[in-house]
């Protein structure tokens, strides 16, 4: 049904897609697998038109298909379902489904008929999708199920689900794999790209397993196991081997107790989390991206507004709860933030008005408590002490951050929040776009804080790099705390079973 | 009071609302569809002194409409390249067209009729007519209202419009064209726009004269998003500020305050503006602008 | 000379080339409008730029025409850096400028020592106000700051009008004006200090107020931690907040600081001018700020430039009008909008860098 052949995509440094080759046989379920940044998604947003690959070629139905936009993809009965919705919000369910193939005539909506076509089609699917609701009143899993009708409504042959069931509950996926399985028992194909081991096994018929944009392993979902998939989708086993000695804690640094987040939208984030950090250890959380990692450590480092915010945290004894992000900061506690363009320097700036970023209202940014004028010397000092320590290359601090790879950029953060110096780390996806060589600098950085004394909680997708890294490893899912391993002895298998709530719901 | 509150109100009222009609119904078309239109004064006053120079060559008001609408439209296409060819900020562009038909109208009737920001006089003959002190593009700014309700919710042009201005992303996905869409949005309020200024220069008045839209691009701008960018309120926006101005100005020498004075224009002129900053902070019901309103549509490829 | 590369110098140098392009690009398309007119842009342009450097009274008049637009330039320019876009510094001048007359006649008897300096304080303080609702409106309540300060623009004319009109004009007057403020009051002209510089000629101390205002924008914005946190909340609010800058706070200081310095147009006008507040007296200051801080980058050295290019152009209008044939000095407006235009839509010079495939799309 669809095939890629030798698809290369590169976004600036990033190298995405590397001479990929996927092969979908007509009438299957095809699982995608693969880490975060694996490459699937952008696999597949090239054969849907979203993106348009370097090079190689794209075949549907054995013919060599010129995909350019989404206009050409659905031209050719291709179908897919983003992460991201894709939907209006004010809109209907109809207006959203009939959008870009709009019956009637240019001069009148034919809603009438669109109402009832989709109407059919619900039926026809069991989907209970009400089609004159407007889409802002739905619930995520019926708002999942608008997209796939957008694409059935379109005659989608082929359908490519990326993510589906990130935003599901355990319920919702087990309904939404029984519809999968109903539209591939009238004929028609699905590809889903997903890296939850256990919906794998359940629902494909083929997997194509990626690893750092290139595809590692084709299987049959009869044929293998969730260990061989697991060790396909991690590779390099000896690549991560971080020399740490036993730790040594002392006493509680963080204490977080009954912790609930809730979204700006008042939906629930993070639900009754209790943890405790000590000096000296390194506690890991592993998790599926989107289950409450992000919101526990901004809401750590006090970065989420505080009528969101039930429970109680401290750091060092001190109750720090009501502490915004500055007072936070003078606590000793530094932050790592997961998105380093995001939050954690300014772009435009220079590396050495960055190496000041929340220190900067202090020595050695200003001369002297409550000064107000910017010294010169004592931020140049600081950031060339921070550039030599931390090995930030090129070493000129008149640059700006922009200039620097993912690497340097990140050894900059990380030199910034290291000189504090704090008593707490808080540290979240601390290698993420990052080339191979600063890995391991920033581990053995990471390793070193914790050996002076220091608290570290990091958040890490990669499971490899949580397990390599933690004394104690716990998973979060859906906003709470899953469970607690050993990472010296837990398999991924464990872990994996907790990531996917607890094991054993899903289909 | 009495003497205030009579038919020759309302027909004031509607004579005053009716440019703010053109140029509201226009910039709605623009920022539904996701661009800022800062714009429709600029474009008022391309299609005002269009209009009255044209209208006084060819002798046809018609003529001079036609000519209005060209001027607005290609106005229009100005922006709409800086804008989304260009990535230009969408209130600077507007900005600068704003300021360059300040100029250009007066530099040109300088060229051509010799005289610094207005042209001559129009005769009566050749002017848009009226019935019964109503122009016929007072009655064509209702049916332009009604008509971009129907476009709106019952074409398929209008749902893409919308998606657009909405979540340009979806629409992308969907297979619609954003850009095309976009430019499409700029050039309808371009021409609309520039219909409301003809209507200055040679319905209301018999010439154009300097900075002859006064504001009224902003007010038209006031009124849309008072009218929550939806076609009917926002027409109704334009009566209810129009019908201040009416009052301000059967005001003038007729009604005194209890202390004798005259009662203050600046205060009846001051309240579209508040009522907008007001509703803007969302104590008069909320009122949400299109979700992708001034955020360019720029994807990676 | 690195450590003025950071703070700023270099990159301004780097980024001149674009606005350089811009301009020449609307000097071209104006002397195309000129040439199908019926004159001759070579010699239009001589009489613009050329009028502005005599001696005393080209570049006297120069400099006094700058002066609002450096003060008006610098508004927009910090703002801008807070990412912020004031459309309003229209309105905050006026306000302040009526503040500056109204203070001025009210304490009319005092001495100079103390009117000069409180007149001078309610100009700023009162621009400062009006900059900063729209700013506490964004903060409060998330409602964007351009349509409130056009909104605040008109409210701000008809406001000032009103207390002209009814309460502060000098009954019988035909203008709309307010009566002239205390003799205090009045800054010294720059022609009874400079030798050579007739007194007519109504240049002002408040000339030096700008060039000084573009030195403290400069050091605050780049070398002050409160300046560093304003550039940080305009450059990446994520990165402000996590660096434990309140993004809230930022947003009303920066549009405050806006508005205080569109308000010093005010002590130009009527304290070093006019002596009094004249009703409608902005040129479209405010807009032409807007222009002025494109131009210059936001950087207060090219805000400097540009209000002295376009006060070049303003001073050649004049000339313009009295010697040519077709064009009247409105084409000085003409120059502004298509600077503007060109400044924003710079992207259009660009088109070498992106390769064409990318374009198609």
């Amino acid at each position: 049904m669809l095939e890629l052949r030798g698809i290369t995509k590169r976004f600036g440094r990033v190298l995405a897609n590397d001479h990929i080759d996927i092969r979908v046989a007509p009438g299957s379920i095809h699982a995608l697998v693969g880490e975060n940044g694996a490459g699937k998604s952008t696999a597949m947003r090239i054969a849907y038109g979203f993106y348009t690959a370097d090079s190689g070629e794209i075949l549907v139905n054995g013919r060599v298909a010129d995909i350019r936009t989404p206009h050409d993809a659905i031209a050719l009965g291709i179908g897919m379902v983003h992460q991201h919705f894709m939907l209006v919000p004010p809109m209907t369910v109809a207006e959203n489904i009939v959008l870009g193939a709009e019956p009637g005539t240019a001069a009148s909506l034919d809603m009438k008929a669109a109402i009832a076509g989709i109407r059919a089609l619900s039926d026809e699917f069991r989907l209970a999708v009400d089609p004159e609701a407007p889409i802002e009143t739905l619930s995520v899993g019926q708002q999942q199920r608008v997209e796939l009708l957008k694409a059935l409504h379109r005659r989608a042959r082929l359908l490519i689900l990326d993510e589906p069931t990130a935003v599901l509950t355990p319920q919702e996926v087990a309904e939404f794999f029984a519809i999968l399985r109903r539209m591939r028992d009238q004929g028609r194909t699905v590809v889903i790209i997903t890296h939850k081991l256990s919906e794998v096994l359940a629902i494909s018929d083929d997997i194509t397993v990626m690893r750092d944009g290139r595809v590692v392993g084709v299987l049959s979902t009869r044929e293998t196991s969730a260990a061989e998939i697991a060790r396909l989708m991690v590779g390099r086993e000896v690549l991560l081997r971080v020399d740490k000695a036993p730790a040594t804690p002392g006493g509680v640094r963080l204490q977080v107790r009954d912790l609930n987040v809730t979204g700006p939208d008042g939906s629930p984030r993070l639900r009754g989390i209790s943890l405790d950090v000590r000096a000296g250890e390194i506690v890991g959380i592993a998790g599926v991206e989107g289950n409450g990692q992000t919101e526990l450590i901004e809401t750590l480092a006090g970065l989420t507004p505080r009528a969101q915010v039930t429970g109680r945290v401290t750091v060092g004894g001190r109750d720090v709860t009501r502490m915004n992000a500055r007072e936070r900061r003078e606590a000793g506690v530094a932050h790592i933030p997961e998105d380093r363009h995001r939050r954690g320097l300014v772009l435009s700036f220079s590396l050495a008005e960055n190496a000041i970023l929340g220190v900067h209202y202090r020595r050695p940014a200003v001369a002297g408590a409550g000064g107000v004028m910017l010294d010169g010397h004592g931020i140049d000092a600081r950031t060339d002490a921070l550039i030599r320590d931390f090995d930030v290359r090129p070493p000129q601090r008149a640059l700006p951050a922009r200039a620097l790879s993912g690497g340097n950029q990140q050894k900059l953060v990380i030199g910034r929040e290291f000189s504090l110096p704090p008593t707490l780390l808080l540290v979240s996806q601390p290698t993420r776009g990052v080339d191979i060589g600063a890995i391991e600098f920033i581990h053995r950085r990471i390793v070193a804080l914790r050996d002076a004394g220091c608290a570290v909680l990091l958040v890490s997708a990669e499971l490899e790099e949580a397990t390599a890294l933690s004394d104690r490893l716990l998973v979060m899912h859906d906003g709470r705390i899953a469970g607690e391993v050993d990472p010296a002895r837990a398999t991924s298998e464990q872990i994996g079973l907790l990531m996917t709530g607890g094991g054993g719901q899903t289909p | 009071m009495s003497e205030i509150f009579t038919l020759a109100l309302v027909f004031s009222t509607i004579r005053l609302a009716t440019p703010l009609v053109w140029a509201a119904i226009g910039g709605l078309y623009s920022e539904r569809s996701g661009v800022i239109n800062v714009a429709l004064e600029g474009l008022m006053l391309a299609g005002a002194f269009t209009a009255a120079a044209v209208t006084f060559y060819a002798g046809s008001w018609f003529i001079g409409l036609i000519a209005a609408v060209m001027a607005g439209a290609l106005t229009a296409a100005v922006l709409a390249v800086a804008c989304i060819r260009f990535g230009a900020n969408e209130v600077v562009a507007g900005t600068a067209i704003n300021i360059l038909f300040l100029g250009l109208p007066a530099v040109l009737s300088g060229a051509l009729f010799l005289s610094s920001g207005s042209t001559p006089q129009i005769p009566q003959e050749n002017l848009i007519p009226a019935f019964a002190d109503v122009s016929v593009l007072s009655v064509l700014a209702l049916a332009v209202t009604l008509a971009t309700w129907y476009v709106l919710y019952r074409t398929p042009f209008g749902l893409r419009l919308r998606a657009v201005g909405e979540n340009p992303e979806a629409a992308d996905a969907a297979g619609v064209r954003v850009q095309r869409i976009r430019y499409a949005g700029v050039i309808i309020s371009g021409i609309l726009a520039a219909v409301g200024g003809a209507y200055l220069s040679v319905g209301q008045s018999s010439l154009f004269t300097r900075n002859m839209a006064a504001g009224r691009g902003f007010i038209a701008l006031a009124a849309l998003i008072f009218g929550k960018w939806r076609p009917v309120p926002t027409m109704l926006a334009c009566l209810l500020f129009g019908f201040a101005d009416a009052v301000t100005i059967q005001m003038q020498g007729v009604a005194k305050l209890p202390s004798g004075e005259d009662v203050p224009v600046q205060f009846v002129q001051m309240i579209p503006y508040v009522v907008t900053i007001v509703v803007l902070a969302g104590f008069i019901g909320q009122s949400r602008a299109p979700g992708a309103l001034g955020v360019p549509y720029v994807k990676e490829r | 000379m690195t450590r003025l590369d950071s703070w700023g110098l270099t990159p301004l140098l780097r980024e001149l080339r674009f606005p350089l392009v811009a301009v020449v690009a609307a000097f071209l398309v104006a002397g195309l409008i000129v040439l199908i007119l019926g004159d001759n842009p070579l010699d239009m342009y001589w009489l613009l730029v050329g009028t502005a450097f005599t001696w005393p009274d080209g570049i006297g008049y120069t400099l006094f025409y700058a002066t609002p637009l450096v003060f008006t330039g610098l508004a927009v320019a910090v703002a801008f850096r807070c990412g912020l876009l004031n459309i309003g510094a229209e309105g905050q001048l006026y306000v302040a400028a009526f503040a500056a007359a109204w203070v001025g006649i009210e304490l009319a008897d005092l001495p100079g020592v103390f009117l000069l300096p409180i007149c001078a304080a309610a100009a700023i303080l009162s621009g400062a106000i009006w900059g900063g609702i729209p700013g506490v409106l964004k903060a409060r309540f998330g409602s964007h700051e351009v349509i409130n300060t056009i909104m605040l623009n008109f409210i701000a004319v008809a406001l000032v009008s009103y207390f002209t009109q009814y309460h502060y004009k000098v009954p019988g007057d035909p203008i709309l004006q307010t009566a002239p403020v205390g003799e205090g009051a009045h800054l010294a002209r720059l022609g009874s200090i400079v030798p050579g510089l007739p007194e007519r000629i109504p240049l002002n101390l408040a000339f030096v107020l700008a060039v000084v205002a573009c030195g403290l924008v400069y050091v605050f914005l780049w070398k002050t931690k409160w300046g560093y946190e304003i550039r940080a909340t305009g450059e990446n609010p994520g990165a402000a907040e996590y660096g434990g800058i309140s993004v809230r706070t930022q947003i009303v200081v920066a549009m405050a600081i806006s508005g205080g310095l569109a308000g010093m147009v005010g002590i130009n006008e009527v304290l070093g001018y006019r002596h009094r507040y004249y009703d409608g007296f902005s040129d479209n200051y405010g807009f032409t700020g807007i222009a002025v801080a494109l131009l210059g980058r936001n950087h207060p050295a090219g805000v400097l430039v540009a209000a002295l290019l376009f006060a070049v152009l303003q001073r050649g209008g004049v000339q313009v009008d009295a010697f040519t044939a077709d064009v009247s000095k409105d084409i000085v407006q003409i120059l502004q909008g298509l600077v503007v235009l060109f400044v924003a839509a710079e992207a259009m010079f660009r088109f070498r860098i992106r390769p064409a495939a990318e374009r198609v799309a």
